[in-house]
């Protein structure tokens, strides 16, 4: 099973929600779409699935063309943010709902739905009503029902984005499971970097509806293509400075300075950024180099502590492990390895 | 240490005071009524339950009760449906959502004895709108001072011209709350339009429409200035609904004691009818 996108874009009254895409996903592994609100997740989405209309391009599945077919006969599933179960049926019912829409033999609707309850914990809430569950539970009727229907296509659209931390854990964790083997491909819309990565699989990087980046998750974590997919894909925010390589040395205002490498060898402006977690407050190799800047706001969440500060007029992060008393208002001095950053030309960002 | 005093009476006395004016005296007085023969010169004699016997058996109460019933049937078999229809037809969003809403309230905004006096110049055969196009136009014999049928076609008309948008605007408040993934759920299931109403719209409104024909039934049950008006209960009685025949009791014949009976009973069978739909509808979110 593939979808396949054929510069598939969407305008709706003159404003272009998703500019021309290509895109061929899988079955066999997530297909994460990362993306900030509003960047065309959803949008990309509500295409595929059919629920909005092409202003151009085609979507295949399997090979087909399905550009023009109505949702249903797209045979997908779509689960949302917000619990959407039929409030007036019974749980059996919501997941037996599109089988009995199908036209499907009734001992098999009964087995299918069976089958479904058991592997999302949902046998003892079948005659109960959705408005009965906790949220947890109700979203665990709707992937039922996604499950149940052995669709073509899963859109799984920020699943865990309504429920608690605890939950959300318990269901990520589950989530490549229930979708191993069953040979639908599995889209999942989150906002959330760690989650992307959690999922593993593909990752498609959205940002102003367009996909700037796809490939295998880990893969583009570690050599996003721009500034743009790293910055999507980093949370807290990139760290990001200008830097300028001259003579085999990489300047970036003051005396921030450090040898260039391979990957800044040629000459010219460079964008350099680098993630939050690679700038610590003590020095950690011989390679190091220091970062000086005033601290602005500091963070204390769990057994991590994060700084605020000023590098070159930019607003940077460090997040390191520990405690450490940082002073608000003073300069402290950072460590970072520039081999753990990242540098785009300046005239290709 | 503990003290103890009644001053917490003075906490409770203004809402003593507001629920005993507004609701305990007046209802108390009818009750008062309602035992004792009163004649002129404040003289009382007790009656006890006789009157409500009287009121119970008599074919009178029984036919004006009847009406009623119809009455209120009718205009809420014809303004639930038909204000659903019109809610869900309106637009959900774009410039010609506040005129329909407008629009919609309208009727509701005309106050109610201004409403009969229209609708009675309105239907006049000879100069009025309908009833002259009707009779001369159309050549149908209407005159609802004549006729029994064409006057309660003219009160149900008048008031489901009147009140079918209460229901509108409260089931459209209830449609424009349900956000757009039921109807993507429902639209990849392939449910048909029948089955998006019966399982996400009906269920979505069933608060709103429960309250909507609350508010039908209470007050078409105890309507009397539009038919008043319009009718004045004629043809004959044909149009005489509980309201207008315990005002001709009380003010008309002045039996004070038989209409204060009716009036308790009336209370009665609102309350019981209310409570009664309301409970039912509720009972399944109760559990």
């Amino acid at each position: 099973m593939t979808i396949e996108l054929k510069a598939a874009s969407k305008v709706t009254r003159g404003i272009t929600h998703i500019k021309p895409t290509s895109l061929v996903l899988e079955t066999g592994h997530f297909n994460v779409l990362l993306g900030q609100t509003g960047s065309g997740k959803t949008s990309l989405i509500k295409l595929m699935a059919g629920l909005d209309q092409l202003a151009s391009g085609q979507i295949f599945m399997d090979g087909v063309d399905v550009s023009k077919l109505s949702t249903q006969k797209r045979n997908i599933s779509l689960v949302h943010q917000f619990f959407v179960n039929y409030p007036q049926m019974s749980v059996f019912d919501n997941i037996a709902s599109p089988l009995r829409v199908a036209g499907m033999a009734k001992s098999e609707i009964s087995d299918r739905v069976a089958e479904a309850a058991k592997i999302l914990q949902l046998e003892p809430m079948l005659k109960r009503r959705p408005q009965e569950l906790s949220g947890g539970q109700q979203q665990r009727c709707a992937l039922a029902r996604a499950i149940a229907k052995e669709s073509r296509a899963v859109f799984l659209d920020e699943p865990l984005a309504n429920l608690d931390y605890k939950l959300r854990e318990e269901l990520r964790e589950q989530l490549p499971e229930l979708f191993a083997g069953r040979g639908a491909v599995v889209v999942y819309a989150t906002s959330e970097p760690e989650e992307a990565l959690l999922l593993g699989g593909k990752t498609a990087l959205m940002d102003d509806g367009v996909v700037t980046q796809f490939g295998p998750t880990a893969e583009i974590y570690r050599n996003p293509a721009n500034l743009t997919a790293a910055a999507v894909f980093s949370d807290p925010p990139i760290n990001v400075v200008e830097v300028m390589s001259e003579k085999g040395s990489i300047w970036g205002g003051g005396n921030l300075t450090w040898d260039a490498d391979a990957r800044s060898a040629s000459e010219g402006q460079y964008q350099f950024a680098i993630r939050p977690h690679y700038v610590t407050p003590n020095r950690q190799s011989d390679a190091d180099v220091p970062v000086t800047g005033r601290i602005a706001v500091t963070e204390l969440s769990g057994s991590e502590t994060s700084a605020h500060f000023e590098v070159e007029g930019r607003s940077w992060v460090s997040l390191a492990h520990g405690v450490h008393p940082y002073k608000v208002g003073e300069d402290h001095t950072f460590y970072m390895n520039p081999a753990n950053g990242l540098y785009f030309r300046k005239d290709a960002a | 240490m503990k003290t103890e005093n009644q001053k917490a009476w003075l906490f409770v006395l203004p809402v003593l005071l507001l629920v005993a004016f507004n609701a305990l005296i007046p209802i108390m007085t009818v009750v008062n009524y309602s035992v004792q023969e009163t004649f002129g010169d404040n003289l009382f004699f007790w009656e006890g339950l006789g009157w409500f016997e009287q009121i119970l058996r008599s074919d009178r109460f029984h036919s004006a009760l009847g009406r009623q019933f119809l009455f209120t049937f009718l205009i809420l078999i014809i303004e639930v449906p038909l204000g659903i229809i019109i809610a869900l037809s309106m637009p959900k969003k774009g410039i010609w959502v506040p005129v329909c809403l407008v629009t919609m309230a309208l009727p509701m905004l005309i106050p109610w004895n201004v409403v009969g006096a229209m609708w009675n110049i309105f239907t006049l055969p000879d100069i009025g709108l309908l009833g002259y196009f009707i009779n001369n136009t159309l050549g149908i014999e209407y005159n609802m001072t004549r006729s029994p049928i064409a006057a309660w076609i003219t009160i149900v008309t008048m008031d489901v011209w009147h009140w079918t948008s209460l229901v509108v605007l409260l089931s459209y408040a209830g449609l424009v709350s349900i956000p757009d993934a039921y109807y993507q759920a429902a639209k990849i299931d392939g449910a048909s339009p029948w089955k998006v109403f019966r399982y996400i719209q009906l269920p979505k409104m069933k608060t709103v429409l429960t309250i909507a024909i609350l508010l039908r039934f209470m007050d078409s049950f105890n309507i009397y200035t539009e038919p008043f008006v319009l009718t004045g209960g004629g043809p004959g009685n044909s149009t005489t609904l509980l309201s207008i025949d315990l005002v001709k009791i009380a003010l008309g014949q002045f039996d004070l004691g038989p209409a204060a009976a009716m009036s308790l009973i009336y209370f009665a069978i609102t309350l019981l009818v209310s409570w009664l739909f309301y409970t039912l509808m509720t009972k399944d979110d109760a559990k």
